[in-house]
């Protein structure tokens, strides 16, 4: 085993809303990273995914507020540091975040190697402006971009590119843990795979140490990441290595989102795909019970009235479910 | 099903130019296809391709350089607004973005009654319009009586899409050009989405053509597909024939370029300069 890069236990967070309801989106969500591994989100828009992004940096602004939980970065517990020190020390250094739309984040104004500047000198005031160059160019370099980006503007960039960009800047302080949420959903197909080389290479060069990656593209999640976690209103309902998750899913909710993953190869036509009908539970009154019972095609009373744990099953997996194994593996084989 | 061989829509060397002089830029580049009647077409092509170029001229959106459209065999003029009236009643549309697909001071339930009066049944009795648009809500899981007096912003964007499902489901019309109608919604509520387009197809017959980027849903949906670049239909054939046995480097490269589950996906094959 090898050591943990990142650790969270039981994180809870809220959002509140501008009638002082409380939306708990990260509802007691353990999780560990070892070094030099991934670990893939999964889940349909409105899971809780992106706001267990947010979560994890420490780093939480209003309407998101933390509750209770523990996050470790390294052996060092960031939880209960003041929001200025985590921005100063943690951010960047020890966990950075990409955003989805984070190509938009560029200041036009401004050329690729004045905002790596800002970014260096936030953490270290001293710092020479040909030192910044020297280990901007040098990284950029390691990762494939050509150097001469750092002279332009982000308008003379495409998307693939900007987003490539703002990903290498993200890690220039070769921080321990990156968190990708969905990096690459706004692109075509051909700048997506150049930025998940791009992050494969960061990972096998040690600029980072461990990859939270995001995203609902499950054929993307399986070829990127070791392990995937399955978000289910603001919970984890299943976790596994990727093989597990995708060809051999527990919970009722990971068989249902791995039915409905389209491929183009060879079989995958006129299969009919499994969308699960409904929509994900209200947050702000989530059910009693199982929150995936309204909606899942097992359900028995029992569900809506035990609240389910989570059950740790022989081979390191968990899923949160009252049904055995043996259970649901026979009723997905008689579909 | 109906008849398999005859011609549904049909485009005779269909080009467009933007611009003028100097500036001037090919966007679709005499582009021949025919479409055959309850077939599922994709066209597939990168952001760039004149994929979505083509569909507005096919709608008759925007002008057209240069070519002819045939519709059931008969060639269709749509330059003036009372012919493209005429030609919507059979070709209708839905576009990637549901949020920008309504007329945001319009009600839901006019919304619904304006595609009865485009049908001609205006003056049908308030229960058989009530009748058959909430046959038309049922068919895609939504409840008219939610909707009632609502407007298209109070629902989600999946509910909003499937709405636009509705709406076609009432007209009936006898082609469907669906414009990315998946790219912006998840993995799970595009899998309902694509059901019930099926479904809608085996219950009307109609012809549906999907303009997408993603190779995977085009092997998934359709009989046929059309691989466009630079505007140009650079290949086309049966889903299986392309997608399992694809000619041109240039699909070859698109279909590499998806993750796959069971084969392997290699990506030492992109360039990351």
């Amino acid at each position: 085993m090898g050591k943990v890069m990142l650790e969270v236990k039981e994180l809870t967070t809220k959002y509140i809303t501008r009638f002082k309801e409380d939306v708990y989106a990260v509802d007691h969500v353990s999780l560990k990273v070892e070094e030099g591994k991934s670990l893939g989100i999964a889940g349909e828009s409105g899971c809780g995914k992106s706001t267990l992004a947010l979560s994890l940096m420490g780093y939480y602004f209003p309407p998101l507020y933390y509750t209770s939980g523990d996050i470790i970065i390294d052996g060092r517990n960031i939880s209960g540091m003041e929001p200025d020190d985590i921005r100063k020390t943690i951010l960047g250094r020890e966990i950075a975040y990409i955003p989805q739309a984070a190509m938009n984040a560029l200041n036009p104004t401004g050329k690729v190697i004045n905002f790596i500047e800002d970014v260096v000198r936030a953490h270290d005031s001293k710092i020479t402006k040909a030192e910044v160059y020297e280990m901007a160019s040098e990284r950029f370099n390691l990762l494939g971009l050509p150097p001469s980006t750092l002279e332009r503007y982000p308008v003379e960039l495409s998307g693939g590119m900007k987003q490539r960009t703002v990903i290498a800047i993200s890690v220039i302080l070769g921080p321990k843990v990156l968190i990708a949420d969905e990096p690459s959903s706004a692109l075509d197909v051909t700048s997506q795979k150049m930025v998940i080389r791009m992050l494969m290479d960061l990972m096998e060069k040690q600029v980072i140490k461990s990859m939270i990656f995001i995203t609902h593209e499950l054929p993307l999640l399986y070829n990127v990441t070791d392990d995937i976690m399955v978000m289910y209103a603001g919970q984890m309902v299943e976790r596994g290595t990727a093989q597990q998750t995708v060809f051999d899913p527990l919970h009722p909710y990971s068989k249902g989102l791995m039915g409905s993953i389209i491929v183009p190869e060879s079989g995958s036509r006129g299969v009919r795909l499994t969308a699960i009908p409904g929509t994900p539970p209200n947050l702000k009154k989530p059910p009693f019970g199982c929150r995936f019972a309204e909606r899942c095609r097992y359900v028995t009373p029992e569900c809506i009235v035990r609240q389910v744990e989570p059950v740790e099953t022989s081979n390191n997996r968990m899923y949160r479910c009252i049904f055995s194994e043996e259970y649901l593996r026979k009723a997905y084989a008689n579909e | 099903m109906n008849d398999a061989n005859k011609s549904c829509l049909k485009g005779v060397g269909l080009t467009k130019i933007f611009g003028l002089g100097k500036q001037r830029c090919l966007a679709v580049d005499h582009v021949d296809f025919d479409f055959k009647e309850g077939e599922i077409i994709s066209i597939v092509g990168e952001s760039g391709s004149g994929k979505t170029t083509l569909a507005k001229m096919l709608l008759g959106l925007i002008s057209i350089t240069e070519g002819d459209i045939y519709f059931e065999g008969v060639k269709r003029d749509i330059s003036s607004q009372r012919k493209k009236k005429e030609y919507w009643k059979n070709i209708q549309a839905i576009f990637q973005d549901p949020y920008s697909s309504y007329n945001i001071f319009r009600k839901i339930d006019t919304v619904l009654l304006d595609c009865l009066v485009m049908r001609g049944q205006k003056d049908l009795p308030a229960e058989e319009k009530n009748r058959l648009i909430t046959e038309a809500c049922s068919f895609v899981n939504l409840k008219y009586e939610e909707l009632t007096n609502k407007y298209p912003f109070e629902l989600s964007g999946g509910q909003m899409q499937r709405l636009m499902i509705a709406r076609v489901f009432l007209l009936k019309p006898r082609v469907l050009l669906a414009d990315e109608p998946t790219s912006m919604i998840d993995a799970c509520s595009r899998a309902t989405i694509l059901d019930m387009l099926m479904d809608l197809r085996r219950e009307t017959g109609m012809t549906i053509v999907f303009i997408t980027h993603d190779i995977g849903l085009a092997y998934y949906v359709s009989d046929s597909v059309y691989i466009m670049e630079h505007g140009k239909l650079i290949e086309s054939g049966s889903a299986d024939e392309v997608i399992l046995n694809p000619k041109q480097a240039y699909t070859q490269r698109l279909i590499n370029d998806v993750p796959k589950i069971h084969e392997e996906w290699d990506l030492s094959t992109v360039d990351a300069r």
